[in-house]
């Protein structure tokens, strides 16, 4: 295995340089061959039939190759887990960035590509944020938003200062040599290097999994004090274009107002922007297959629209999506909210590969190292001894503010996630080389700080929670009770704040709750999806959804789902009708379904047939009434479409899984076993038309048509035996259908037919199982039949049993290996496949 | 109501009140009890129903009657200083010194099995220490909107009642309740930072 690993590996690794190599190759070619492109075309007289032609695509081209080598090398490096485990993945990407700066550079001499600020910033960025907004859990991050506010304004803010200060301080000294950078430029390079970075704490905190507060608190400061680095990094950059002496008292408040017009501006944007979103996903009804694309369309024109403000593009991303989250999933189709789900996390997954990737490849450049080891050096110290002490002065105040203090690891490792990222290096990248003399020197250090932060406390950050035992994420369980537990909790802070008089957080969340369910979501979400939007039920809904599937796929385990076909015919149904429906066996079947899975997982097998007999006897109140309306979902569900009809479709907006494949190949055995019998039972001697004059008389015209569609003649001559055997077992069915006596052996009892008359003949199924399809779908039909009844459609439930017993290609088999237990296996000569035993007899 | 409305509790009492509710600061209580509408904030008065239905925010709350209930000492109508102080005590954080704090005769009314068993009672109301299906039902009526109904209710309590079962006698009992809320971070779901 690891063997092949490695082979796979290395098979990837050559595929990367080639797909390189080529990209790399072409480009520089076609710098080359550039002009004689054009002498070429005008000497080329006929009509060209394959021409190359790089120039036209060697954008997108680029692109597109980048974006695989990206994703291959992830690939790579999450083949193998021992590796990953011990050193996070944005620092091996980052690694991975510096082999394939090594090879460009090898190529081509200098550094084709690096990573623009309109790159990271337009292309990048935005879809991690919104990832990020969208994905936050509402309740934790508004509960602790102060906490976050004053890590973001205040800690940013007094990140910038002392850095700035303090490499001032060095520099005044004598620590650094001779550079030529002022006090002003160095409180610019220090609000660059003062913010957090949500990519690199997103990547690095996703992998060790801290408990949820601290993870809030760190992730929370990255997203928010964006808006401060904002403000920050251009009223110094406003300072140091107007030069030391033309600051006065006026600008520095203009500086201070226009944060809190970027800040607050910023998310204003956002709010207006997802509540638009809202308002939008309302009425999309009609165009569900577009749905998703406008979600992240309104996100990325939020971000657009906030930095042509000149606002805080990432608060208002951040926003949006915090905002829309709950109003769209709720508004939007099941199928639609799965979709932006995933897709969001392959954006902002995939932006963040490159964005590592090219975050290494950057550093393999001549031009932009200076070396100064004081500058270096210093900086390294002073970003993580301010970062220490801002978080923990700043957790000191907070805790006596807060119920649940952090306590002194919290507060360590808040420090230590004090990761700088590419957010950094984009700035620093932005900054005027004219104004800025030292701009090489401060793009380089940027970019050790951010391999420091990313690779040395990536890799170290695993070892120190374990090492100080931080209290990790639990991974709960989704339960109703706890649910349940939590609303009665919320319901109970309020009111003892109420009792004892004080107006506190749960009571601010209280009235914030009732506001937004009477106004906000009244006007932003569908009335339908207000309708049923009921927490608990959600989770309820969840939680059966997934014993469903637990439930099919434990049926497939054994053979046959012939008998769950049944059921979600009844839950298809249900959703159809919705609530007016009034068939109550499906909830309970859910219910009963639900609990023996949860209460002995481990004993499934055995709990089953407690299942399915509770299932049956539902099944047997709820046949009769339901009937009539099932029966013609039914018929849709499980007649085989006319081979035409369904055939080539394809629609844009409609997308449908087309079944037409396998029944292709459920027909096609069905005929191959049916010619099989025949003739086997032709060699027995067995005269199967004997007994269809007997019942067709009988039979009305649908039976007939049955048994063409069939295609087995000899269907009836079974029945009145099975019915006699049954007669016992079948009692909960007895209401009002009158029975008819019918002795066994009136038709020549034929085994050949047992195995498709009782579907459930893969003997994997369990006695409960046939006992109860019997009942309902088997027996029943034919006391009708020979009670002169009218026929009832629901007979036709027999056809989903069989297409599903067919698939399953050893019912033929066993049928032929099996002993069997009924009589018949005595009267006749050796039947040609004898009826599996019937498990109920 | 005390007749001697604005005599003050003796001091020993006091500290005794202090100590059980680990309240350091409780003479200042019923200043936030004057805020609301109970009357006769002072130490000896005795407060009743009527005291706590008053406050116009429990008349909205879901489960306003049940948290008043929850005041009331079994088969009383009123509630002293005393009784009071007790019950929000379950409501107070745990403090750092007091986890550690193993020695202590007896449990503090803030610790975790003491704020569950609050939690418990609620839904308990003929106080058998087991949350029957009639019980939970109740408590889900309150707290669901209308659009559900008694069908998709009565499956939802099923369901819960059975998540959280183990000896399958189709009731929660306080135990299973504590089991299955293991993973709850209930210190902090079930704290209020007094100001007091």
């Amino acid at each position: 295995m690891l063997r092949f690993e490695h082979g796979k590996t290395w098979l990837l690794w050559t595929l990367i340089c080639l797909i390189l190599v080529f990209g790399i190759e072409a480009k520089s070619k076609s710098d080359h061959s550039h002009n004689g492109h054009h002498q070429n075309a005008s000497s080329i007289t006929g009509i060209p039939i394959v021409t190359f032609k790089w120039h036209h695509v060697e954008m997108p081209y680029t692109v597109a190759l980048w974006i695989l080598v990206a994703g291959l090398g992830k690939l790579v490096i999450e083949a193998n887990h021992h590796v990953t485990n011990v050193i996070p993945e944005s620092a091996l990407l980052i690694c991975f960035g510096f082999i394939l700066g090594g090879i460009i550079w090898g190529a081509d001499k200098v550094q084709t590509f690096s990573l623009t600020p309109t790159v990271f910033f337009f292309y990048l960025l935005p879809q991690i944020i919104l990832d990020a907004g969208y994905f936050m859990p509402n309740k934790l991050f508004f509960s602790n938003l102060g906490g976050i506010l004053i890590h973001a304004i205040i800690g940013t803010c007094w990140n910038a200062a002392t850095v700035g200060l303090s490499l001032w301080g060095c520099h005044v000294g004598g620590a650094m040599g001779d550079i030529d950078i002022g006090l002003l430029q160095y409180l610019l390079y220090g609000s660059l290097l003062s913010a957090v970075d949500p990519v690199a704490v997103i990547a690095v905190f996703e992998q060790v999994h801290v408990n949820e507060v601290l993870f809030i608190m760190v992730f929370g400061e990255s997203l928010l004090n964006d808006g401060v680095t904002v403000v920050l990094f251009n009223v110094f950059d406003a300072f140091v274009s107007l030069g030391g002496a033309e600051i006065d008292a006026a600008e520095i408040i203009k500086g201070i107002i226009s944060f809190f017009v970027v800040a607050f501006g910023g998310a204003l944007v956002g709010v207006v922007f997802g509540l638009l979103l809202s308002l939008l996903t309302r009425c999309t009804k009609n165009i569900q297959i577009i749905e998703p694309g406008f979600v992240f369309v309104l996100g990325y024109l939020s971000y657009l629209t906030a930095e042509m403000l000149s606002l805080s593009a990432i608060l208002s991303i951040t926003f949006c999506g915090v905002c829309c989250q709950k109003y769209i999933n709720a508004n939007m189709d099941e199928k639609s909210v799965t979709t932006v789900r995933y897709a969001m996390k392959v954006f902002a997954n995939g932006s963040e590969t490159m964005i590592f990737v090219f975050l290494g490849i950057s550093a393999i450049d001549k031009t932009i190292w200076v070396w100064n080891t004081g500058f270096i050096l210093l900086t390294l110290l002073f970003v993580f001894v301010y970062r220490c002490i801002g978080v923990f002065f700043l957790t000191w105040i907070q805790n006596k503010f807060r119920l649940v203090p952090l306590d002194f690891t919290d507060r360590l490792i808040m420090s230590y996630g004090g990761l700088r990222g590419a957010v950094a290096y984009g700035l620093a990248v932005l900054l005027d080389e004219n104004k800025i003399k030292e701009r090489p020197l401060m793009i380089g250090t940027t970019l050790i700080v951010v391999y420091f932060t990313v690779i040395l406390q990536g890799i170290t950050m695993k070892p120190l929670v374990t090492w100080l035992k931080v209290k990790r994420a639990t991974s709960s369980d989704l339960m109703l009770i706890g649910k349940v537990q939590n609303k009665v909790f919320d319901h109970l802070l309020v009111a003892i704040e109420d009792i004892s008089g004080q107006k506190g957080h749960n009571y601010m969340r209280d009235k914030w709750n009732n506001f937004e369910s009477k106004w906000l979501s009244w006007i932003l979400m569908k009335p339908s999806a207000r309708k049923k939007h009921d927490h608990v039920f959600d989770v309820f809904h969840q939680l059966n959804l997934r014993d469903a599937l637990d439930y099919v796929a434990e049926g497939e385990c054994k053979g046959s789902l012939e008998f769950i076909r049944n059921e979600t015919a009844y839950i298809d149904f249900r959703k159809k009708f919705g609530d007016d429906f009034s068939d109550i066996s499906m909830p309970d079947i859910t219910i009963d379904m639900g609990d023996t899975t949860i209460a002995n997982p481990y004993t499934r097998r055995d709990t089953v047939p407690s299942i399915s007999l509770e299932m049956h006897e539902q099944t047997m109140n709820g046949l009769r009434e339901s009937e009539d309306m099932n029966t013609h979902h039914l018929l849709q569900q499980h007649l085989y479409k006319g081979r035409k009809q369904h055939r080539h479709r394809y629609s844009r907006s409609h997308f449908d899984v087309n079944q037409d494949e396998n029944e292709v190949q459920e027909i096609f055995q069905r005929t191959m076993r049916n010619r099989l019998e025949s003739f086997k039972s032709g060699k027995m001697g067995v005269t199967p038309p004997k007994t269809i004059t007997k019942h067709s008389k009988k039979d009305t015209q649908q039976k007939v048509k049955k048994e063409m569609r069939w295609n087995r003649p000899t269907l009836y001559s079974d029945l009145p035996y099975f019915e006699f055997s049954e007669e016992s077992s079948a009692s909960g069915y007895t209401g009002s259908i009158p029975r008819v006596s019918y002795t066994a052996g009136v038709g020549i009892e034929n085994p050949a037919f047992m195995p498709d008359l009782d579907p459930m003949a893969p003997v994997q199924i369990p006695p409960w199982l046939a006992e109860g399809e019997t009942d309902s779908a088997t027996v029943a039909p034919s006391q009708r039949a020979q009670a002169g009844l009218p026929w009832t459609p629901s007979n036709l439930r027999r056809l989903a049993p069989l297409r599903i017993s067919t698939r399953s290609s050893d019912s033929f088999v066993l049928a032929d290996t099996l002993p069997s237990s009924s009589r018949e296996r005595d009267e006749l000569p050796p039947p040609p496949s004898p009826p599996p035993s019937p498990p109920h007899s | 109501m005390g007749s001697r409305a604005s005599t003050l509790l003796r001091e020993e009492e006091i500290e005794e009140i202090k100590k059980e509710t680990g309240c350091k600061l409780c003479q200042n209580a019923p200043l936030y009890l004057s805020q609301t509408s109970i009357t006769n904030p002072v130490f000896n008065s005795v407060f009743s129903r009527e005291d706590f239905q008053r406050i116009p925010e429990l008349a909205i709350n879901p489960l306003g009657d049940r948290i008043i209930n929850a005041f009331f000492p079994e088969g009383e109508d009123q509630v002293n200083f005393r009784g009071f102080m007790r019950t929000l005590a379950h409501f107070r954080p745990i403090e750092d010194n007091e986890k550690n704090k193993n020695a202590a005769p007896s449990e503090p009314l803030n610790s975790r099995t003491n704020k569950l068993l609050f939690a418990f009672r609620l839904y308990d109301l003929d106080r058998d220490d087991k949350i029957s299906r009639d019980e939970l039902l109740q408590v889900l009526r309150m707290m669901v909107g209308v659009n559900i109904s008694d069908e998709q209710l009565g499956s939802i309590a099923d369901r819960t009642i059975q998540e959280a079962d183990t000896n399958g006698d189709n009731s929660i009992s306080f135990n299973e309740f504590m089991k299955v809320l293991e993973k709850v971070d209930v210190e902090q779901k079930m704290s209020i930072r007094f100001l007091h």
